[in-house]
């Protein structure tokens, strides 16, 4: 009889401290480091943009507001050094033509960035984006410095 | 006159008593540990201490994550800055809400009931048969719940926090139509291992200290009553709960000021 009740203290116990070292470890890998969870098939497409601006790993790609994905990684191309894309996009999401354009959006004027797809008009003479393409038409992220300082350019020389 | 010597006697006893603390601390813990005899004892504290606060801290922590996230939507909506309620939740659940409301409820579920066991053990000249049998009462009872109390309280915060933070979810993603990949993407881009997590568990080990400390220590200094017992129980989860409060504004000044 005592050696049951050591038996299930012991047991409770163990379960209790592994849930606490569990615990910690979610906390120090899911919310402070990033580690993706793919749910559902997708496949991944890539693109180059000269500037991606605030995008993050897992940040969301929507066409016309809709989820159609995330980002699953961002790299620098070795060669000709800009950041290159890889966009996982869901399964039933598989035909999108070669004039898809994609570009870098801000939800809100201080919102999160997230990609937003353009899916081009779809024609017998044009293919659809297979597995691992490039999507040639990128737009890259918008910079406000870069705005702000191009506006002022402007001003000073119409003034002359 | 008589005011003065009043003031005189509650210093001596402030200071005679802190002596008192530090020496049932320093000789239930200062000895080699036996891990045969030791071990089992710990494990049944473990047990009392930390496994059965497992429910409140759990049930609580859902709820606070819950609040924080119906709040916290509501005022950064305003603002369109909804995106940022995932690093909103999880640092004021690691940095603050976390240690100190699983310390506060860990006082009262608890640091009491460790109070009262030994008050009643004392009360009941229990602890004196100890010592008539050759076997010291700190080594065999205070210093196995001074380790568990150890132990629990910063396992029990870091579950706390989980459990806040995916019943933010709940709440942030399911419920009020958050994006689930931004809470989580901008919660990781934001929190830092060393600054939020590391600290935050600091802090609950200092807590874990302070309360087991004084839980311990006014069971094992109480009077051997009814009265004096339930007066320890008071004074350990107010003077607990106090200390915990006081010491996590230093903290906090020292970490992130």
């Amino acid at each position: 009889m005592k050696d049951m009740m050591s038996k299930k203290v012991e047991l409770m116990v163990g379960f209790f401290v592994a849930l606490g070292i569990a615990a910690l470890l979610m906390l120090s890998l899911k919310v402070a480091n990033s580690g993706i969870s793919g749910n559902g098939d997708s496949y991944n497409l890539l693109a180059k943009f000269d500037n991606i601006g605030g995008l993050k790993v897992r940040s969301p790609i929507k066409v016309g507001g809709v989820v159609v994905g995330r980002v699953s990684d961002i790299t620098l191309d070795n060669e000709d050094y800009t950041p290159v894309v890889t966009l996982k996009i869901y399964k039933e999401y598989s035909r999108f033509s070669e004039a898809t354009s994609v570009s870098i959006l801000t939800s809100g004027l201080l919102g999160e960035q997230y990609v937003g797809l353009q899916p081009g008009f779809i024609d017998d003479s044009l293919e659809t984006l297979q597995p691992g393409d490039y999507i040639e038409d990128t737009k890259p992220a918008l910079v406000l410095e870069e705005l702000i300082g191009q506006f002022l350019f402007s001003q000073g020389s119409g003034d002359e | 006159m008589q005011q003065l010597q009043l003031l005189g006697r509650n210093t001596l006893a402030l200071i005679s008593g802190l002596g008192r603390a530090v020496i049932v601390l320093l000789s239930a813990l200062l000895h080699t540990p036996n891990p045969r005899k030791g071990l089992p004892l710990l494990f049944a504290q473990l047990y009392s201490v930390g496994v059965m606060s497992l429910v409140i801290i759990v049930v609580s922590g859902g709820f606070i994550g819950m609040v924080l996230a119906l709040q916290g939507y509501t005022i950064l909506v305003g603002y369109g800055a909804e995106a940022s309620l995932g690093p909103m939740v999880a640092l004021s659940l690691l940095r603050e809400l976390g240690p100190v409301v699983s310390a506060l409820l860990f006082a009262g579920r608890a640091g009491s009931a460790l109070t009262a066991e030994i008050g009643l053990m004392k009360a009941t000249e229990q602890l004196s048969s100890l010592e008539m049998m050759a076997v010291d009462p700190l080594r065999r009872v205070i210093a196995p719940r001074f380790w568990a109390g150890f132990i629990s309280l910063p396992l029990l915060a870091a579950i706390f926090s989980m459990v806040g933070i995916f019943g933010a979810h709940l709440v942030g993603v399911d419920w009020l139509g958050v994006d689930g990949g931004t809470f989580w993407s901008v919660m990781q881009d934001q929190v830092d291992f060393n600054k939020d997590i590391l600290n935050g568990i600091i802090k609950s080990v200092v807590f874990a200290f302070v309360i087991t400390w004084i839980a311990v220590y006014k069971g094992y200094d109480c009077e051997p009553t009814s009265e004096g017992i339930s007066r320890a129980t008071t004074a350990t989860v107010v003077q607990s709960s106090l200390l915990v409060l006081a010491l996590d504004f230093i903290l906090t000044a020292l970490m992130f000021a």
